[in-house]
């Protein structure tokens, strides 16, 4: 029998042996234009087997430095991005931009956590990530586990955005807007000028339903100011990597559906627990339909009999 | 309103205070030391093999025997809370025109959720309420009780169970600004009830009160102190001066409290309705009866 130290010294090696090849693999990213990398996430719930790496992730590397936006629905994931990006330059990590406070977007900020680095958010993420994070901790154990959730930090903003704010990667300029309350109340998007790409965190789904959880008149007023931004190309929260602004139909579509049924519902005397019934004609042009829209509807109905 | 049955209520609202301050000074500390909130620390989720009923029944109920409600009264929830900030709940009573008794309240009981007492309704005397449905938080996977109070003296107890809500949705306002901005504006409106014509005086209406029933577990973004709960902890309503119904609230029930109900009309030319919240703020209203509009 060996020695209990030797295999106690053993079993560390292997573990950090397993350690450092998670620390080690990288989030497949691709270009999309020069200097500007894409994680597309999977079309799905966050889950104890996809990491929760369920929502487009990326960074944008300029002269002197990178920022990073959105950091994924865990820790791994967020160090498997970092290793990404490693991979990529050796350029100091500047900002790290969250779109929103959703947990597939922040649960991997932990990950860049160090000295300088500024994390960036919509003013009112702060209060978002206080009054959900912890909600957000325990809901999610009961999908991911204890393994991916014990590690996960709630990480603030430390630089917030009202209205529009510039930042500049050396000859890159970053221009973030702050939005009135449309997917959730802290909706944040990152223009980046150079080549023309738009990173638009949750205001735009493709295939994935839309998921309301801000304000559905609201939403479809920014959805209008947005189409008038001068992008060629849009990442959004979910689904793929899309041309400007012919991306933002279907989200369009299916959000007038959902207010002009939930108002029917709502003039007909209908009680909420009816209100699952709005924009069914959407059911098949949609993928997790069963999963959001009777929570969608749900709250435009609690939004909209206040009109 | 029986002051000494809200006590046990009134001691869980305190021991959740209790807690929120405990809380902030740790977030405040936090805060300043490492400019990082840091939550991580597991606030362990109640062990579902922990059943907190027993206990419920205990502080809420004082112990008292809990008969089979299925024939007294009935509850309906989805399954799954889709949203779990807005999760409708309907409570029908179920007693038969022949039964002399008569049901004199309504407790709505979510046991998972921090401040387990939803709501309990009281039944006025003469408007012979038959359905009450509003809407509430759900933070958990949970058993859901509804005890009823009969004019016999028991209680009766049924119970269902709501699945907690996946993806992203939260107990927590979607939009914050706006429910600040609601503040205190009330609406009625009553509805056709299918299959009833106006002779049988049957009639189903809804109040609506913007407020945003706050549960305190929001933290003050320039003291980074926790602000106090605030919610709309009283609700009564009046066709002329008969009393139709009152609900004693919690942080349980969704953001601008939505109560829609049946009852048998008097005849009143006037619905009345009063709100009263944690801040003592009083909003009152009234409605001529075909009046339902804003
Ligand atoms: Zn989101």
């Amino acid at each position: 029998m060996a020695h209990p130290a030797v295999t106690l010294a053993a079993i560390a090696m292997l573990a950090a042996a397993t350690a450092s090849q998670a620390q080690q693999q990288e989030l497949p990213v691709n270009s999309v234009a020069d200097g500007v990398f894409v994680y597309n996430g999977q079309t799905a719930q966050m889950t104890r087997e996809n990491d929760g790496a369920i929502a487009n992730v990326g960074f944008i590397v300029g002269r002197d430095a990178v920022a990073v936006i959105d950091t994924g629905g865990s820790l791994r994931v967020g160090r498997q991005l970092l290793a990404a990006i490693r991979a990529r330059t050796n350029k100091p990590i500047r900002y790290v931009i969250n779109t929103h406070g959703h947990p597939d977007h922040v649960f991997g900020n932990g990950a860049f956590v160090q000295d300088g680095m500024i994390f960036v958010g919509h003013a009112n993420l702060p209060r978002a990530l206080a009054a959900r994070g912890q909600f957000y901790l325990d809901a999610f154990r009961r999908t991911m586990g204890d393994q991916l959730i014990d590690e996960i930090r709630i990480v603030p903003p430390t630089l917030l955005v009202s209205g529009t704010l510039n930042l500049d990667l050396g000859g890159r300029m970053l221009v973030l807007r702050a939005w009135p309350a449309a997917h959730s109340d802290c909706d944040l998007t990152v223009f980046d000028e150079k080549s023309g790409t738009l990173f638009a965190g949750d205001l735009v789904f493709l295939a994935h339903t839309p998921v309301l959880d801000g304000s559905i008149r609201g939403w479809l007023a920014v959805i209008g100011e947005l189409g008038a931004l001068p992008a060629e190309r849009v990442v959004p929260g979910h689904g793929p990597v899309s041309e400007w602004p012919a991306a933002l139909a279907d989200e369009r579509r299916y959000l007038e559906t959902l207010a002009t049924d939930v108002r029917g519902l709502v003039a007909r005397g209908a009680p909420i627990a009816a209100a699952g019934t709005a924009a069914s004609a959407e059911r098949s042009r949609w993928e997790l339909f069963d999963d959001y829209n009777t929570r969608n509807a749900t709250a435009a109905f609690s939004e909209i009999e206040w009109e | 309103m029986g002051i000494a049955r809200a006590l046990p209520y009134i001691a869980r609202v305190a021991s959740i205070r209790v807690k929120v301050v405990t809380m902030s000074g740790y977030l405040f500390r936090l805060f300043s030391v490492a400019c990082f909130l840091l939550f991580g620390a597991p606030l362990a989720p109640a062990a579902e093999a922990n059943d907190p009923w027993p206990g419920l029944v205990q502080d809420i109920f004082n112990n008292r025997p809990m008969n089979d409600g299925s024939e007294v009264i009935g509850i309906e929830m989805p399954a799954r809370a889709e949203d779990a900030a807005i999760v409708p709940v309907t409570l029908r009573t179920k007693l038969s025109p022949g039964d002399g008794r008569q049901v004199l309240s309504i407790t709505l009981v979510i046991d998972q959720n921090p401040a387990p007492m939803a709501a309990k309704f009281q039944l006025g005397p003469d408007a012979k309420v038959s359905e009450i449905s509003t809407r509430v938080r759900v933070n958990n996977y949970t058993d859901v009780h509804a005890v009823t109070e009969l004019s016999d003296g028991k209680l009766y107890m049924i119970k269902t169970y709501v699945k907690a809500s996946g993806g992203c949705s939260a107990p927590a306002a979607k939009n914050a600004d706006e429910a600040k901005g609601r503040l205190g504006q009330m609406r009625y409106r009553q509805f056709a009830k299918a299959g009833e014509g106006p002779a049988s005086g049957i009639r189903e209406a809804q109040i609506m009160i913007g407020h945003p029933n706050n549960s305190g577990l929001q933290m003050d973004q320039v003291t980074h102190l926790y602000v106090p709960a605030f919610f709309v902890n009283e609700l009564r309503l009046w066709q002329d001066d008969s009393l139709v119904l009152t609900m004693e609230g919690g942080i349980s029930i969704s953001e601008d409290p939505n109560i829609r109900f049946t009852y048998v009309s008097n005849g009143a030319k006037r619905f009345r309705a009063e709100a009263k919240d944690t801040e003592g703020h009083v909003f009152q209203r009234e409605w001529k009866m075909d009046d339902s509009g804003t």
